[in-house]
């Protein structure tokens, strides 16, 4: 298995329960939606998965290595070297342009091939834009490049949190085909968390979680 | 990685240049200021060293008679003795409107002075005979070769880079007739190698002292109080200069958040990040550090010559008025500027290492609260009480700085709390929307602007601080030379023959005739001077007494009594009912202390008579003439006629103190020039501010402009606000300018210089200072009231849209 939680615990300070006893799977070059209600944990689940956050109890283990026992600095290198994330929110570098910001995640894992760099701007639709800056992208471009920096460090686990939640319809459709067709390329799985259940459904597996549990 | 970090943090000035720009000025100016007054002393402290080194002075013990110079018998003696001495004699001389210091030594016995070692080792050396041998030869250094050229009277002159400024060596010979005084010896060098079997100095000179080098008080110490109280200038203008980094770097880092969170949620660990910032911030601090270095060698450069002249002419420190690059001054602001970068920045880095790795990336995060503002005040009353407590317990100069710096940084730290107290009460006494909205966004606005609201309370405080107390002490000082020169006219002769002559001349035609005779004794408090008076009504009528016996001057008259200036008062302790013991063996009742501004050396007054019981022989060249103010000029006129005497050698009273007020102004040109530049270095800092929290300007007046107010208004408004801040800002200065000055009268200078000035207060300048402060929080705020003015209305309907 490429990643597994193992009866994950996980509550809020003052000791409201986010994740209770949260267990799955997720192969290589799976694709998995989770979906579930505003506020149900989905983020949670997702973010203790990236080793962004931490946990409560239970084991999270990334190609087959436990979560637990890792330092920050130790979360930190696996976020840069396994995984990459989608966000939302985009969370481009302003003061860095369309290229930089493509080639970032890549550099910084000391895995850059510009040749694949290239081919992703190619595939994104970004050839024409790698000079500008994010502030001049319209949000589905943004998005493009946010994938596209994920992308390019050619990850095994790709984790997506609501990466179509800012845009239209017509920019989700064109941001989702061109994200799981990347996935399907390089063979890289897929956790994307969704409220949508059209979305859920392009993907090989759903979970959905309620009340801090998958039902 | 550490490379492509790097190049993603360095990648945000490119996005924010005003920014990078606004850090690095205000690390500039913090270290050009300081680095400035720093190359000032480190310049003045070399030429001390120098002229010791050239003058090979300060590495042999000496000799001395405690009652004034020694007689040519005495340095017989010695050498018949087998004592190794060489005599020298000190003085000085005016050529041409300068003073000249002239050092007289017996070039036979004398050790090899680096300045006569240069001379013989030149291409053209003199003959030993020519310099030893009537007219004998005057080794001058440079900055004199154009004072003594095409001048008739004196010997030839062989011009020596090995001499302090304003210098003339010569031999005993010639120097016992340049300054007049045949047979005088002011003191022995005593050579290094001395026969084994010499007796003591005791049996063959009985009342002659022996010192050591350590003992002996040099230019350096006396100095010292001047230069400490440069240093704290500058450290203030550091200080000031350091709120504007640390509100850059704030802004910044806040700026920045967003960029953070993503490095770290892409795998970078906070520790490997925080060092990467530390070497980030460590090279602006060094470019920053450059720049200011340049600039405080130009202000250095451009402040150094009346420095040296207040130098020279407070303590005739020799200081050359050329600055020269020293490596170490260098290295010493470049540390500055890291160090108080990596201060100023402390905060800010240790905040965002604190940042949860999911926190948002709200720049509001940065700004401060209420708080917070109580916490920051609680720290400022510490301090304020810190410093008190620090100067009394430990006293001394030292301390009193301690405490001044507490009670500056305290009063800067509790002025946000303050201002957000008189905003709000301020807010509810508003009538209208426009009013109620314009204190409400006052009060919101303060803590991006606190900090250089505090920048401008602290320049603010120290105009009204320093500014009070060299008005004051200005004040005083043309009161207290009112008191002093009295004299209508003061003449120099040439000689004592000339001087008995021109006294016996003048008794009939005169109110009366002062001689103004003194030495010089040694004391344990260093160097005394001790006047002789006689006894005439224009003493006990004019001369300002701050302590005093009844009948202090008949019993300065009848009792054998003596008068000590108040320096030598406040370091010794000494006061009317006291006695003062001077060498050999005189104990003297203190009578009364006076006032002597602008002389760093303890001084006595003795009646005529003790003063020649004590030091027989002292010279009597120099008089002070009452007589009528009217004929004053035509009698200066006719006694330079009659006499023979240079200009120089007549001097009216309206001109001695003109030149005493010229020395006076030239005293305060680098604390005038400080004060204007730490204030102008405040007012950046408030454009900076303003130019900074721009960016989150536009959803705030957005809303405004969309119910109706136009552009233009709300341009207005952020002038109008600007202006008020800075008002409020200055109405509380002025409280703490004025407890500064007291703190400066009562405690810095009597503790530094030995006297204490009375206060007064000049509010005519406040409102100088009040108006200037408006126009510059005015000019400040003009830049972003235009941007404001001329902003499409595009760009503020994206406040709505959420494009932003």
């Amino acid at each position: 298995m490429l990643l597994t939680l193992d009866h994950v615990r996980k509550s809020y300070p003052g000791g409201r329960p986010v994740l209770n006893d949260v267990s799955l799977s997720l192969d290589a070059g799976q694709t998995l939606a989770l979906t579930g209600e505003s506020g149900s944990g989905k983020s949670t689940l997702l973010h203790v998965a990236a080793a962004l956050d931490g946990f409560d109890g239970g084991e999270v283990t990334l190609k087959g290595s436990p979560l637990s026992p890792l330092d920050d600095a130790g979360r930190a290198e696996l976020r840069r070297n396994s995984l990459s994330l989608v966000f939302q929110q985009f969370n481009l570098i302003p003061s860095l342009t369309v290229a930089q910001n493509l080639a970032l995640h890549a550099r910084l894992a000391d895995r850059y091939d510009p040749d694949w760099v290239a081919h992703l701007a190619d595939r994104l639709g970004l050839t024409e834009l790698v000079d500008r800056y994010p502030e001049h992208l319209s949000g589905g471009q943004q998005q493009r490049v946010a994938i596209g920096r994920a992308m390019a460090s050619k990850p095994a686990l790709l984790l997506a949190d609501e990466p179509t939640g800012n845009l239209d319809e017509t920019a989700s459709a064109v941001v989702l085909d061109l994200m799981l067709g990347l996935v399907a390329e390089t063979g890289a799985a897929l956790l994307l968390v969704t409220h949508s259940m059209d979305i859920a459904a392009r993907l090989d597996r759903r979970a959905h979680l309620s009340g801090g549990k998958i039902t | 990685m550490t490379r492509a970090i790097l190049l993603v943090l360095l990648s945000h000035w490119r996005m924010h240049r005003l920014q990078l720009v606004t850090l690095l000025t205000g690390i500039a100016l913090a270290t050009g200021l300081w680095s400035a007054v720093q190359a000032i002393n480190a310049e003045a402290r070399a030429s001390y060293a120098r002229a010791s080194d050239q003058l090979a002075l300060g590495q042999f013990d000496e000799i001395r008679d405690p009652a004034g110079s020694i007689s040519l018998s005495r340095y017989v003696d010695l050498r018949r003795a087998g004592w190794q001495v060489a005599a020298v004699l000190d003085g000085s001389i005016r050529i041409e409107g300068q003073t000249v210091r002239v050092m007289g030594i017996d070039m036979v016995s004398a050790p090899a002075l680096p300045a006569v070692t240069q001379t013989e080792q030149s291409a053209t050396p003199p003959e030993p005979a020519d310099i030893l041998t009537a007219p004998g030869r005057l080794l001058v250094s440079p900055d004199l070769a154009p004072v003594f050229e095409g001048l008739d009277g004196y010997p030839p002159v062989i011009v020596s880079t090995a001499l302090p400024p304003s210098f003339v060596l010569t031999d005993i010979g010639v120097a016992e007739s340049l300054l007049d005084r045949s047979g005088q010896i002011s003191r022995l060098i005593v050579l290094p190698e001395q026969p084994l079997d010499i007796p003591s100095l005791g049996d063959v000179a009985p009342g002659l002292i022996r010192t050591s080098p350590a003992s002996q008080l040099d230019t350096a110490q006396l100095t010292d109080s001047f230069h400490l109280n440069l240093s704290a200038f500058g450290l203030l203008s550091f200080a000031v200069g350091l709120f504007i980094v640390h509100g850059t770097v704030g802004l910044a880092f806040s700026h920045r958040r967003g960029m953070i969170r993503t490095l770290r949620a892409l795998g970078v660990a906070m520790p490997h990040l925080v060092r990467i910032i530390l070497f980030e911030l460590v090279t602006l601090a060094l470019v920053g550090g450059v720049l200011g270095l340049v600039l405080g060698f130009f202000i250095a450069g451009a402040l150094l010559p009346d420095v040296a002249a207040t130098l020279r002419g407070l303590y005739g420190a020799p200081v050359d008025g050329q600055l020269s690059l020293r490596p170490a001054w260098a290295l010493a602001g470049l540390l500055m500027a890291i160090g108080g970068t990596l201060a100023a920045s402390v905060h800010a880095l240790w905040r965002l290492s604190e940042m949860p790795l999911l926190a948002g990336p709200g720049v509001q995060a940065w700004r401060g609260s209420a708080t917070s503002w109580r916490i920051t005040a609680v720290t400022g009353v510490t301090m304020i009480a810190g410093g008190g407590i620090c100067f009394a317990m430990f006293g001394g100069l030292l301390a009193g700085f301690v405490m001044l710096a507490g009670l500056l940084t305290g009063a800067a730290l509790l002025l946000p709390l303050v201002l957000s107290l008189l905003l709000a009460a301020l807010s509810r006494r508003a009538n209208g929307p426009v009013a109620q909205w314009v204190w409400a966004d006052m009060w919101s606005q303060l803590p991006g602007l606190s900090l250089a609201m505090m920048a401008l309370l602290l320049a603010l405080a120290a105009n009204i601080g320093v500014g009070t107390m060299v008005s004051s002490f200005r004040l005083t000082f043309t009161g207290w030379l009112d008191q002093r020169l009295v004299s209508e006219l003061y003449i120099t002769a040439g000689d004592d023959a000339q001087g008995q002559l021109i006294s016996e001349w003048l008794a009939p035609k005169t109110d009366a005739i002062l001689p103004i005779r003194s030495v010089e004794l040694p004391h344990e408090t260093g160097p005394l001077f001790l006047y002789g008076v006689v006894d005439d009504p224009t003493y006990s009528e004019h001369w300002p007494l701050i302590a005093r016996s009844p009948e202090a001057w008949a019993r300065v008259h009848n009792d054998r009594a003596v008068l000590i200036n108040e320096q030598l008062a406040r370091r010794a302790n000494l006061w009317p009912g006291d006695v003062l013991t001077l060498p050999p063996d005189h104990t003297l009742p203190i009578v009364g202390v006076y006032s002597d501004y602008g002389n760093p050396t303890g001084q006595a007054i003795v009646a005529m008579p003790v003063l020649d019981s004590i030091v027989p022989k002292v010279p009597t060249r120099r008089f002070g003439i009452r007589v009528d103010p009217s004929v004053a000029t035509d009698l200066a006129q006719t006694l330079r006629d009659r006499f023979g005497l240079p200009t120089s050698a007549v001097v009216q009273q309206s001109a001695m103190k003109a030149q005493s007020l010229a020395i006076f102004d030239k005293t305060f040109v680098v604390t005038s020039a400080l004060n204007v530049l730490t204030l102008g270095v405040a007012g950046f800092a408030i454009l900076t501010s303003l130019l900074t929290l721009w960016t989150q300007r536009l959803p705030q007046v957005a809303p405004i402009w969309a119910l109706g107010q136009t552009r233009a208004q709300l341009a207005r408004l952020e002038l109008v606000r600007s202006v008020l801040l800075a008002g409020l800002t200055a109405v509380l200065a002025l409280p703490l300018g004025l407890l500064l000055a007291w703190v400066l009268l009562a405690v810095i200078n009597v503790q530094a210089f030995g006297w204490r000035l009375p206060m007064h207060l000049f509010p005519a300048d406040w409102l100088r200072l009040f108006l200037l402060t408006m126009l510059a929080a005015a000019v400040a705020a003009a830049l972003p009231a235009l941007r404001l003015l001329r902003l499409p209305p595009a760009d503020l309907l994206k406040v709505f849209a959420n494009e932003r």
